[in-house]
């Protein structure tokens, strides 16, 4: 059976929740990882976790609906069906550790990507309304916060931004710079308030590199794993991958993106190995697309999409979604589909009880000025 | 110190062979030395003969093949499969876009006015393409060749008309495949193929005119005023694998066949049935707009003095804009005669570009071949390749990364192997204006071999700024 209206996010569950006296700020070093995957340029979450038994579907669709029939899917319950570039993702749905949320967005409901960006990484009530990241200011709330974080990533992306340093890393085609040189560079920057913690994070980072393949979301995955494996690595990664912004030639372009997303989850399950067991990985977008295919096969920015979560910690094998249905009357301005189930929420429920903080103190700290109620329930308990 | 802001602020980084007298003269100078042609970009082929090449490729394999069209409606171009378009680019278009990102470096190291190439460079961020969609790989140059040096020094509605109806842009912003829902095509197309019914409208180019290149993103326009662009601008396209009369293949032409017919209605204005015209009309007004004014004078004032620009510098740009109906050389001036853009320490941090070609231009290398696009690319910014249309970012958070930094210290320690300056030492002064460090000047002086010396100078903290 499908999954509908199954979250528990009444009023009355979060009241209980806030009554709980909770430890949670003073825990020790958590052996909890944490990966997000930052999907760039609005993923269509319609062809992702596709709603194949949606009488709509098809007909909205058209050229580029999945017949989900003929292994063109792997089908999740009776009612949606992975892409079939997800197959990964699909035996780890199997395992009980993937699920999707799906009708889910943050609360913004324009179409700019840079302001829809603006919000998925700043966790603000509007774009550019907070100046640092959620994924930094839920570093602050980990004890030992200043080892804990790491792009893979040329330069810090927002979302990782703030007060909490966190290493970037990224693999480079260039030969390493000496150990004198770097010694010297060292001594250069020791008084430049910019470079010299900079400069500190880069020596770590290298030293735990070994690699010189090109980049790529899988082999940027493989690398977030060989940090988050190591007893005293880091606990929270975040990848970026772009390209997922498909006005036109969907069906090429977001099949090959999806099989990238999908050795991506399997290099980090892979990479981790007993640590998966402590893993959550959350891929989300800024926002979803036109349920209606545009004038040159692709689709539009739209309102909606879906989440993906993987890892051993996900109480998975399930599909979360409040179903608006893809009927012209139900969707959102008659064009996308209509959110559901609020991202913020979705994050900080997750990320509370995976990382054992507090629901409503994590909701405030990581999505200010928000109204929000933290999903229950996604975390094996 | 006037000097060093003058060469690295607003120019490319000094030379070791630079003659500079009067800073403000100089800069003003360059509107009178500022090449729009100059001889490495005359050499290269236009965006009509490039994409011309592609159509003749996409022909060719097409015969080779005996493969059908699809059925199309006059004006609607059959789809080209991807392995097609993966052979295009291996075999021809990456050669063309190194060939070009050659000649954008080479132009930078020697150019008799820095300052204006460096606006250059800032207005084809702004109006940027991004060579991630291989339909833009080969000619992702000429844009910035054909539609922004041209009108770098003349007025921003030139340069606006310029960008959107250049091939690169009509391909990357999927602007070519548009297709009035109720034009002659359109209606064709539905008889011909009840299956392709529904092939038409593309929003992408209309979004991003309004939210980018024009208004900005809090500029006031609505989804509907993207959806009555995105039917004005239909029409333009390129001349594909149908021969259009004797419009040369590859070339941009305004397709009455294609265009949405009708009235618009665009920000509260009428706008007639007047086909090619209508779009052009709403592009001048979109230009002259007080959105577009702040727009742009934002992301100047933010380009030349702080992430945070100063909101009196913001306002006086803006006005200098409006005033001058979006004269770019008085916007030019302002800047140049602005306080703020004077004001010491440094405050920008430099970008892997503005770092890599100061780097070549320190060690004082005249012409650059396709080791100098590998070297921007792996300090974190290959040539024409933001990710999106969007452009770079323009702020110390978008590149003071600590990988970003690694990469900058092993470029510059390969580049310095390659080059090591004579004597670092002497050239610090010249290279930062006179101000070195006494901890960069430890450290250049007390270096095991002129190339590590010369390492150092490119990554002094002094280096890492404008």
């Amino acid at each position: 059976m499908p999954t509908r209206r199954s979250l528990i996010v009444g009023a009355g569950a979060g009241a209980l929740a806030s009554l709980m006296p909770t430890l949670a700020l003073a825990a020790p070093a958590t052996e909890r990882r944490f990966v997000f995957i930052l999907l760039r340029g609005g993923m269509d979450g319609l062809n992702t976790v596709i709603p194949y038994a949606d009488p709509a579907y098809a007909a909205a669709r058209r050229q580029l609906a999945i017949d989900v029939g003929e292994g063109g899917g792997h089908k999740l319950d009776g009612q949606f069906a992975l892409h079939p570039s997800l197959a990964r993702t699909a035996a780890l749905y199997g395992q009980g550790e993937a699920m999707a949320v799906h009708a889910v967005a943050t609360p913004y409901r324009d179409r700019s990507h840079f302001d829809a960006q603006n919000l998925l990484e700043t966790g603000g009530a509007r774009p550019h309304l907070v100046r640092d990241g959620w994924l930094n200011r839920l570093l602050a709330l980990l004890p030992d916060a200043g080892t804990r974080g790491v792009a893979l990533s040329p330069a810090l992306p927002l979302v990782a931004q703030g007060i909490v340093p966190v290493t970037t890393h990224a693999p480079s085609a260039l030969p390493g710079a000496s150990a004198d040189l770097i010694a010297r560079v060292g001594r250069l920057y020791a008084d430049d308030a910019l470079l010299q913690p900079l400069w500190a994070k880069a020596v770590e980072a290298r030293g735990l590199d070994g690699s010189g393949a090109a980049a790529g979301l899988p082999v940027l995955a493989k690398l977030a794993a060989g940090f988050l494996a190591k007893a005293d690595g880091a606990r929270v990664a975040v990848i970026e991958s772009d390209g997922w912004d498909t006005h036109a030639q969907q069906l090429i372009r977001h099949g090959i993106h999806l099989s990238h997303l999908d050795a991506a989850l399997g290099a980090l399950e892979d990479g981790l190995g007993a640590a998966w067991a402590d893993t959550l990985v959350i891929a989300a977008t800024e926002f979803g697309r036109t349920v209606a295919v545009n004038g040159t096969g692709g689709t539009d920015h739209g309102t909606a999409s879906a989440v993906l979560l993987a890892g051993g910690a996900v109480r998975g094998g399930r599909v979360v979604a409040d179903w608006p249905g893809l009927a012209p009357a139900a969707l959102h301005e008659g064009r996308d589909l209509r959110p559901t189930t609020d991202l913020y929420a979705l994050l900080a429920g997750a990320l509370a009880d995976h990382l054992a903080l507090d629901r409503e103190a994590a909701g405030r700290a990581l999505f200010p000025g928000a109204s929000i109620r933290p999903i229950e329930g996604l975390i094996r308990s | 110190m006037r000097r060093a802001i003058a060469v690295n602020r607003f120019g490319l980084g000094s030379r070791p062979d630079d003659r500079i007298d009067d800073p403000r003269r100089w800069l003003l100078g360059q509107f009178d030395a500022f090449e729009p042609r100059p001889a490495p970009i005359a050499a290269l082929a236009d965006a009509t003969t490039n994409m011309a090449r592609y159509f003749d490729f996409v022909a060719a394999r097409r015969q080779a093949r005996a493969m059908q069209d699809a059925v199309t409606a006059p004006g609607v171009e059959p789809e080209v499969d991807a392995e097609t378009v993966h052979d295009f680019v291996r075999d021809h278009a990456r050669h063309i876009y190194a060939d070009q990102a050659v000649a954008r470096i080479t132009q930078s190291l020697t150019a008799p006015a820095p300052f204006v190439e460096r606006l250059v460079h800032f207005w084809a961020n702004h109006f940027a393409v991004s060579i991630d969609r291989f339909s833009t790989l080969g000619i992702a140059g000429n844009l910035e060749f054909e539609a922004v040096r041209p009108h770098v020094l003349g007025r921003f509605s030139d340069m606006l008309l310029a960008v959107e109806r250049h091939a690169a842009m009509l391909m990357y912003l999927d602007q070519f495949r548009s297709i009035g829902p109720e034009s002659a095509a359109a209606r064709r197309l539905a008889e011909l193929r009840p299956e392709a019914r529904g092939r038409g409208l593309n929003e992408n180019l209309a979004r991003e005119v309004l939210e980018l290149h024009t208004l900005g993103v809090d500029g006031g326009y609505t989804q509907a005023d993207v959806q009555e662009l995105a039917r004005a601008l239909t029409g333009w396209t390129i001349v594909g694998q149908r021969p259009v009369g004797d419009a040369p293949r590859g070339s941009v032409l305004f397709r009455p066949l294609l265009h949405e017919p009708g009235e618009r209605l665009l920000l509260g204005r009428r706008y007639a049935a007047t086909g090619e015209a209508q779009s052009r009309a709403m592009l001048a007004d979109l230009a002259l707009h007080p959105a577009t004014a702040r727009h742009l004078a934002t992301k100047l004032a933010r380009h030349f003095v702080a992430d945070d620009p100063p909101k009196p510098l913001v306002d006086r740009l803006a006005a200098a804009y409006s005033g001058s109906g979006g004269d770019l050389p008085t916007l030019y001036r302002v800047l140049i005669e602005a306080p703020e853009a004077w004001a010491t320490p440094l405050a920008k941090f430099k970008s892997p570009w503005d770092w890599s070609i100061s780097a070549l231009r320190g060690v004082g290398l005249r012409s650059a071949d396709r080791r100098a696009v590998r070297m921007v690319a792996e300090v974190g910014q290959p040539v024409w390749r933001p990710g999106s249309p969007a452009g770079w970012g323009d702020t110390a958070a978008t590149w003071a990364g600590s990988d970003a930094l690694m990469r900058r210290v092993e470029a510059a320690q390969q580049l310095a192997a390659l080059i090591p300056v004579a004597d670092a030492r002497a050239l610090a002064p010249l290279l930062f204006g006179g101000s070195v460090s006494p901890s960069t000047a430890a450290a250049i002086a007390g270096a095991e071999s002129p190339a590590q010396a010369t390492a150092l100078l490119l990554v002094a903290p002094e280096f890492q700024r404008r």
